[in-house]
């Protein structure tokens, strides 16, 4: 049995460990672009975020001052028997993670930019539910910071600019420029819904970074051949990886989203029950 | 090999003209963090002639919004990295237009305005961004807060610092943009990867 204090208590734990400490993928994969780049700034930068990850993991606090908007995703288990208010376990969580990691309270009313101090409001945390397999539930945190997400783009494509979508990536990343704090991912979405490919871009952030198909690690090669580099300070690495995940669109249709991330690909999971 | 450089404030003239882009800066003494908000309010006051809390003149500017966290009345730097500085392209120069000399501390770099209202009298720095548990080790206290009712990401927060860096001289007061030279060569780079993609 899953209950709310246990789901409450599970996103106070996992924004505690998102925000001070990244996965091993993602390590990896700064790692390995530290020992590649060969331009001495390029390198430096690499060091700088190495050690910053470092520093947040001993000390236990946020690696980054921009602790996000708090995102979750939720798979329930067809099995499963949920009897308490799952959406209020979770906007409990997120307001004493907020006190507890502490997380800035980034959270604001859209128009009056109010805010309640507590990164919850409307339509916040963003709550995404899945139902899979099994009687288990697993709960994703996602903290997601505002100088990579601005850099995001979305665009409806017609049926035959499908074979752009290499370059209109290419474009994102060079119109972001330093812009994102590369070395970034990049979260693509092709198909789908206007809403839908938004989400399937958001969603392909949560995958291994480290394991791409041909097509992803092409646009991947174009971005890193622009020589942005780590921060806008040129170099190799301005992306870390090409992530693309897709989904069926209406035949008159080619929706295409591109979300960036910086290198503090957050996340963490926990399965409950 | 780059230059490896320390500063300090308040800044004297002379020692913003000595340095280049791509110097490695470290630096010690007082900075305040600035963002959107805190600029649009800066300015309004400058055009109004209200007195400012904090003095611009000889000062460094930090692109910030820090993670704050008030233990026994007395207020902590939990973590601390710049924010993007390309927001404040078009208010800050007519801040840094009122001062003899002044530097910048963010991230991303700023644009041609910026670069041509810091010519003579001011540097930008690059910090590498989301390092904020390292600059929060850097910052050594906090020495006053101001315009607390902009909230915490976009108050006044002045942080008396040693050694914070390594930095980079982004942009000097020569006139040279490390952004722009990039971003010239991205241009040339784009040109070759679109004939192919």
């Amino acid at each position: 049995m899953v209950d709310y204090d246990d789901v409450k208590f599970a996103i106070v734990e996992l924004f505690k460990k998102a925000e001070t400490e990244l996965g091993e993928d993602v390590i990896k994969a700064i790692k390995n672009a530290y020992e590649r780049e060969d331009n001495e700034i390029a390198k430096n930068q690499l060091k700088t975020i190495l050690d910053n990850i470092d520093a947040a993991g001993r000390l236990k606090v946020p690696m980054c001052q921009d602790t996000g908007l708090p995102i979750v995703f939720v798979e329930i288990g067809k099995e499963l028997c949920l009897n308490f208010d799952l959406k209020k376990a979770i906007v409990d969580g997120v307001k004493i993670a907020t006190e507890e990691v502490p997380l800035r309270p980034n959270a604001v009313h859209p128009l009056t930019r109010e805010n309640p101090g507590n990164n919850v409001g409307l339509y916040m945390p963003q709550i995404n539910i899945d139902f899979v397999e099994g009687d288990k539930l697993k709960l994703t945190v996602m903290p997601k910071g505002a100088g990579s997400e601005n850099m995001s783009v979305l665009k409806m494509l017609l049926p035959s600019q499908v074979d752009e979508i290499p370059r209109l990536v290419v474009d994102a990343v060079k119109n972001a420029s330093g812009k994102p704090c590369p070395p970034i991912f990049v979260g693509v979405g092709i198909g789908s819904t206007f809403d839908g490919c938004a989400k399937l871009a958001k969603k392909a952030l949560l995958r291994d970074v480290t394991v791409m198909n041909e097509y992803e690690r092409e646009i991947l090669n174009a971005i890193n051949m622009l020589g942005i580099g780590p921060m806008g300070l040129g170099g190799k690495t301005t992306a870390l990886a090409v992530l693309v995940e897709t989904g069926y669109c209406h035949t008159a249709s080619l929706p295409l989203a591109i979300n960036i991330q910086c290198w503090a690909n957050r996340r963490a999971s926990k399965v409950l029950g | 090999m780059a230059r490896i450089r320390e500063i300090k404030t308040p800044l004297e003239r002379d020692e913003v003209l000595k340095l280049e882009a791509r110097d490695v800066v470290y630096v010690s003494g007082e900075i305040f963090t600035a963002r959107d908000k805190a600029h649009m309010r800066a300015l309004d006051y400058i055009r109004q002639r209200k007195e400012l809390p904090i003095n611009f003149n000889g000062c460094i500017i930090y692109h910030c919004g820090p993670l704050m966290r008030k233990i026994n009345e007395e207020w902590r730097v939990i973590s601390a990295g710049p924010t993007t500085s390309a927001r404040m392209n078009k208010t800050l120069p007519s801040i840094v237009k009122n001062v003899e000399c002044i530097g910048v501390i963010g991230k991303g770099g700023m644009d041609e305005g910026v670069v041509g209202a810091l010519k003579g009298r001011g540097f930008y720095l690059a910090y590498t961004g989301g390092a904020g548990a390292l600059a929060a080790n850097a910052i050594k206290k906090v020495r006053g807060l101001y315009w607390e009712d902009l909230g915490m990401a976009e108050a006044i927060w002045v942080f008396e610092v040693e050694k914070f860096g390594p930095c980079i001289v982004g942009i000097d007061a020569h006139g040279k943009s490390l952004y722009a030279e990039i971003q010239r060569k991205v241009e040339e780079n784009y040109r070759k990867i679109i004939s192919k993609l």
